[in-house]
């Protein structure tokens, strides 16, 4: 798996392609680390290449959101498959975290 | 027919675990959003396995064994270990608890158990097995 990081404007970009699984989850968490200890506010999280996510890809993401409402960071995601959506409906969070199609709509719902 | 596939503790293997039960969930019809709910609660098993009861050490293996039973997949999980726990009788938390608490552990074995539609666990000696059992999807076959 791998995870690119970019800023785009007000927006710090987590960019990741592969299988976000047991073995690769740590990588997207220092990304996210990266971006709570520099002060990003504004975190999309691109999910077009992302193949395949199990319970630490998505663990990950889960154990920032009490310290996003805290910190008043904002995440989304967007580009996801209809299989990687699929586990994030089985746990209801997409209700809880903001998922768009395109990087546009993403970002539209951040402002 | 019983396909089975015997990997060492290491947590690299499981994307070789996810591919075979890819692969034999290929020779039915069923959708690829079905086929990867299974293939994740198979992967969800061995990963907890793997690192809390084996403690990713490579000398030890899991075997995972997949047949097709009265129009139903059954997945069994085969290893030895002293130190394991009873996945069929673990309560899984909430996950707003799960959030709220800023863990990220326990999420797993929450999908488990929403995907399938029942768990047993059977411990003989050292030797344990832990079967999933799914229905077939309906308009699913081989």
């Amino acid at each position: 798996m791998e995870v690119t990081v970019s800023q785009e404007e007000q927006y710090y970009i987590i960019a990741v392609d592969g299988d976000l699984d047991a073995s690769s989850s740590i990588m997207m968490d220092n990304a996210l680390e990266e971006a709570f200890q520099n002060d990003n506010k504004y975190i999309l999280i691109d999910c077009q290449k992302l193949h395949y996510i199990s319970s630490p890809g998505i663990g990950v993401l889960t154990s920032r959101l009490d310290e996003c409402e805290e910190t008043g960071t904002q995440i989304a995601l967007f580009g996801m498959s209809e299989k990687v959506l699929n586990v994030f409906q089985i746990l209801g969070l997409d209700r809880l975290i903001p998922i768009k199609v395109t990087k546009e709509e993403a970002k539209n719902h951040l402002d | 027919m019983i396909y089975s596939i015997e990997v060492p503790c290491k947590k690299n293997n499981l994307k070789k675990v996810r591919q075979f039960v890819e692969r034999v969930l290929l020779g039915y019809l069923i959708s690829p959003v079905e086929a990867n709910m299974m293939v994740l609660a198979v992967d969800e098993l061995c990963a907890n396995l793997m690192i809390h009861s084996h403690s990713c050490n490579p000398d030890n293996s899991i075997e995972v064994r997949i047949q097709n039973q009265n129009n139903r997949f059954v997945f069994e999980i085969h290893d030895d270990a002293d130190d394991t726990f009873n996945v069929a009788e673990y309560q899984t938390p909430d996950m707003q608890e799960v959030i709220k608490n800023r863990q990220s552990g326990g999420i797993g074995l929450i999908l488990v158990k929403k995907i399938m539609d029942d768990i047993q666990f059977e411990r003989d000696g050292t030797h344990n097995i832990c079967r999933l059992y799914k229905h077939f999807p309906p308009n699913s076959a081989n």
